[in-house]
């Protein structure tokens, strides 16, 4: 049996009871006592700032009030009528950045109405009640393309289905869900919940998923255009920055995005190697999710080194605060510069930097950390353009998501404008929907 | 600190707040918890007259409606009067009154509308050695049925009959509890002083259905499938139960007779409230009902406080000196003038005032892209609306223009003096002031 103390990468530190607890629900789902007390506290605000705050505007002073006058199902409906993942939305949103941030009552007490955990309350309830709650409009016999089965992709081919258009939905992923599915910490989307949300949502009827069918691969934007009526791109970022430090390539180095992904596909995590000394290269919601699900694997010592000062860090002060709570070190304006040992990772050589707002420069003064594990979480890239116009190396859309492209529309992650998350992407994903159902209406 | 002693008809008690005649004050378990927790006084849960007591329903006696927080805001009840033997609570009132002399005990009694109903049991609440009686002209359910409580309480010669029989029977203060269920609460309170009545005690509770099952249909609380009204109380009737004493405060015919204020009384501040308006103390239930006897600590040292701070020495200073200020539409001065304010330093920014002047009112707010919410003076008339609406206390006032000023709502100079809608020129029947 190994313990967090046990040298190199090495699986089951932890005794499965104290994994299980580790990993369950980072807030647990509100009992319906609690969900009262807490939509008591919503002023029912004109126009509310909580809902510009809101990429997909959800009346949210709408629906709280529909929780505590006893109806949480529709709140549901009110929810999902603008974000059919609102349940996911409901547990990974940074509602700290966004509802929760412009509610009046965190300028007046410094403490938000509980927005995201209300959602999660009437979503939940909503979908553990209902059968799927939308009914499909006439089948108009027009036929949708939808590559990528993240959150911009099933919002966009809901609300497509919804219209009554037929929807074929491609993903690369032997599973749906993309990053819903593959991307997040598991905390935060326990219980198969991605997947489950996925069953559902297609429940509408009118949509076919098919997995394994990557873009530039199995799939070519050509044949698309050519069999479909309209194509919808939401293929996410593929690829991964590379640290360009030299040592990059030894045993023990690799992609948090991918040591995310096994860990939420991983039936048991007591088999799942972690580090005793984990460095997380980056400062984003990646690089939080890797060091703080290091830290509940058993790994000893996790550091999040990242290039900058707190304050441009990509990861909210409430997951810095999360991080930092379950024992993770963040340590600010260190840039790796070489990763040291023989050929497997054993330190990792940071020089501090220092930040004078437009350029980043190295004092020249370095650190060695003890590393058996690095997580490089500086970045995705998009990897497949389709030949589209790319705008800051993502695909360039006008409007509702139109690329340079006649009858191709692009949205979430792998698309140019908005902040990289899911509550973006369903709102883009919903809006290219409307646009590309307007275009076929006519 | 302030001396909250009070003399109420020559009855003293170390503070005005007693507890009304209700489950609270059923037996002597309670009032000796209630005496040692700190209050002044207690009137006795209402007896009846000998024989086999009262039944009460075997299933929920209140129902509620709630604020935010689930807060209780008013309550109802079915309860009828003590359930149990008159002679039990004869000795038990005896033996609490010997061992707490410096609280005041009064007994409530409701008993049929015969003389000597009243005849046979007051020489008997006499010689508890209890302080006074109460007499239940307001019980709104049950009892009325049976031509007792409110049944007697609306009709203005009953009740002077019955105080009267009890002024001849017994001779320690008489205090007539009056229902609210009544067109004008002035007709009951002047019968109650023609017959004699030492005090009248106000308000009983209000005729009430608090909410409908509608999975059953039946109104709560429900007993087997089926409702009655009940009797309401609580911090939602204390609008209600203040409007009413006022009106027997300022009346000229009941003016200056003593009042212990019921209602909805909650914190000092409710009672202070009540006492200004001429109360000479105050009766409490639902409060205590509701968090426990504890309460009254928080009643006791915030009138103390408050008292300090404006100099009172005594609870009677208080008694009724908001009485003057409580007049007629007519006579408001029409003269005065004043514009809403909003606090841009207080306001939270969640645009409730915009929604109900905007939706509801006089379109007198005006609101940025940036949620800045300004009032636009030559709208408003000084509705107050938003004030009531905003949940921050004091970010929006009212603020009185000065005379000389001109109104930019209606480009008039606010006028120094006073006038009212008798004289006013649209009144078609005004008249010229001489």
């Amino acid at each position: 049996m190994s313990t967090p103390m046990t040298p190199g990468i090495t699986k089951g530190r932890l005794p499965a009871e104290t994994l299980a607890e580790n990993f369950d629900d980072l807030h647990a789902p509100f009992a319906p006592h609690e969900a009262a007390v807490a939509a008591d506290r919503c002023y029912f605000c004109h126009d509310a700032p909580c809902v510009t705050a809101c990429p997909t505007d959800i009346d949210i002073p709408l629906f709280i009030r529909q929780i505590s006058t006893g109806t949480p199902e529709a709140a549901g409906k009110t929810i999902f009528d603008q974000n059919i993942l609102g349940g996911m939305c409901a547990r990974v949103c940074p509602t700290e950045d966004l509802c929760e941030q412009a509610c009046v009552r965190e300028l007046a007490e410094g403490k938000p109405v509980e927005i995201g955990r209300l959602q999660r309350h009437a979503t939940d309830t909503l979908m553990a009640r209902q059968s799927h709650p939308y009914e499909r409009a006439p089948e108009t016999g027009k036929k949708v393309a939808v590559v990528g089965a993240g959150p911009a992709g099933l919002a966009c081919a809901h609300r497509l289905a919804m219209h009554g258009h037929d929807v074929t939905v491609y993903d690369a992923e032997a599973k749906a869900g993309g990053l819903n599915e593959f991307g997040i910490a598991a905390y935060k989307s326990t219980d198969d919940f991605a997947a489950r949300e996925v069953d559902w949502l297609t429940g509408i009827g009118g949509i076919t998923v098919k997995t394994g069918m990557r873009l530039g691969e199995q799939l070519a934007l050509d044949d698309l255009v050519g069999n479909f009526s309209a194509v919808f791109l939401a293929v996410g970022l593929g690829g991964v920055n590379a640290l360009r430090s030299a040592g990059e390539d030894k045993d023990g180095v690799r992609d948090a995005v991918d040591f995310i992904k096994e860990l939420r596909q991983a039936g048991d995590l007591t088999a799942l190697p972690v580090g005793r000394d984990v460095v997380v290269i980056g400062g984003g919601m990646t690089a939080v999710d890797a060091a703080v699900q290091s830290k509940l694997l058993g790994a000893q010592n996790v550091t999040i080194a990242y290039r900058r000062g707190r304050e441009r860090m990509g990861a909210s002060e409430y997951e810095q605060d999360l991080a930092a709570s379950k024992g993770v070190r963040l340590m600010f304006n260190a840039q790796p510069v070489a990763i040291h040992g023989n050929g497997t990772v054993r330190e990792i050589e940071l020089e501090y930097t220092s930040d004078d707002g437009s350029s980043l420069k190295g004092t020249g003064e370095t650190v060695r950390l003890a590393a058996d594990q690095v997580f490089k979480a500086i970045g995705q890239t998009l990897t497949t353009d389709g030949g589209l116009d790319m705008d800051g190396g993502k695909i360039a859309v006008t409007g509702a998501g139109r690329t340079s492209r006649a009858g191709v529309w692009a949205g979430g992650d792998c698309a140019n404008g908005g902040d990289d998350l899911t509550v973006t992407a369903v709102a883009e994903g919903r809006d290219a929907a409307m646009d590309i159902h307007a275009m076929l209406s006519v | 600190m302030a001396d909250l002693t009070t003399d109420f008809l020559g009855i003293k008690s170390p503070n005005p707040f007693w507890l009304a005649s209700a489950p609270p004050t059923d037996k002597e378990y309670n009032v000796r918890r209630a005496f040692e927790a700190g209050w002044g006084g207690v009137v006795w849960k209402t007896l009846g007259a000998e024989g086999p007591p009262v039944v009460n329903v075997n299933g929920p006696r209140y129902g509620a409606i709630y604020g935010a927080d689930r807060r209780l805001l008013g309550l109802n009840n079915i309860e009828l009067i003590t359930d149990r033997p008159l002679e039990t609570n004869l000795e038990e009132i005896t033996r609490v009154k010997a061992d707490y002399p410096d609280r005041a005990m009064i007994v409530s009694i409701m008993v049929p509308c015969e003389e000597q109903a009243w005849k046979d049991i007051l020489p008997r609440v006499a010689a508890t050695g209890a302080d006074g009686i109460e007499l239940n002209f307001g019980c709104p359910h049950g009892m009325s049925e049976r031509g007792m409580g409110a049944a007697v309480g609306q009709v203005p010669e009953y009740i002077e009959m019955v105080t009267r029989w009890c002024k001849q029977y017994y001779d320690k203060p008489v205090i007539v509890k009056l229902t609210p269920n009544i067109t004008d609460v002035r007709k009951p309170a002047a019968a109650a002083m023609r017959g004699g009545a030492d005090a009248v005690s106000l308000i009983n509770t209000i005729n009430s259905i608090t909410s409908v099952n509608l999975d059953t249909m039946s109104p709560e609380p429900s007993i087997d499938g089926k409702g009655s009204h009940g009797g309401y109380c609580g911090p939602a009737v204390k609008p209600i139960a203040m409007s009413m004493v006022s009106e027997i405060a300022r009346n000229p015919e009941t003016h200056g007779l003593p009042i212990s204020g019921i209602g909805g009384i909650t914190t000092w501040r409710d009672a202070a409230e009540f006492i200004s308006l001429g109360c000479g103390n105050v009766q409490v239930c639902t409060a205590a009902m509701t968090y426990g006897f504890k309460i009254v600590q928080e009643m006791i040292s915030g009138l103390s406080l408050w008292m300090d701070e404006k100099g009172y020495t005594s609870v009677e200073e208080v008694v009724g000196r908001a009485v003057p200020n409580v007049t007629d539409w007519q006579y408001l001065n029409l003269n005065y003038v004043a514009k809403a304010k909003i606090s841009q330093d207080d306001c939270i920014k969640c645009g409730r005032c915009y929604a109900a002047c905007e939706d509801t009112s006089h379109q007198a707010i005006a609101m940025s892209d940036d949620r800045t919410f300004r009032v636009v003076d030559e709208e408003c008339v000084a509705c107050n609306l938003c004030v009531d609406v905003c949940p921050v206390d004091g970010c929006i006032t009212m603020e009185p223009m000065a005379p000389g000023e001109v109104d930019p709502r209606t480009g008039k100079v606010v006028e120094k003096e006073y006038a009212n809608w008798t004289t006013h020129p649209n009144n078609p029947g005004a008249v010229a002031a001489e």
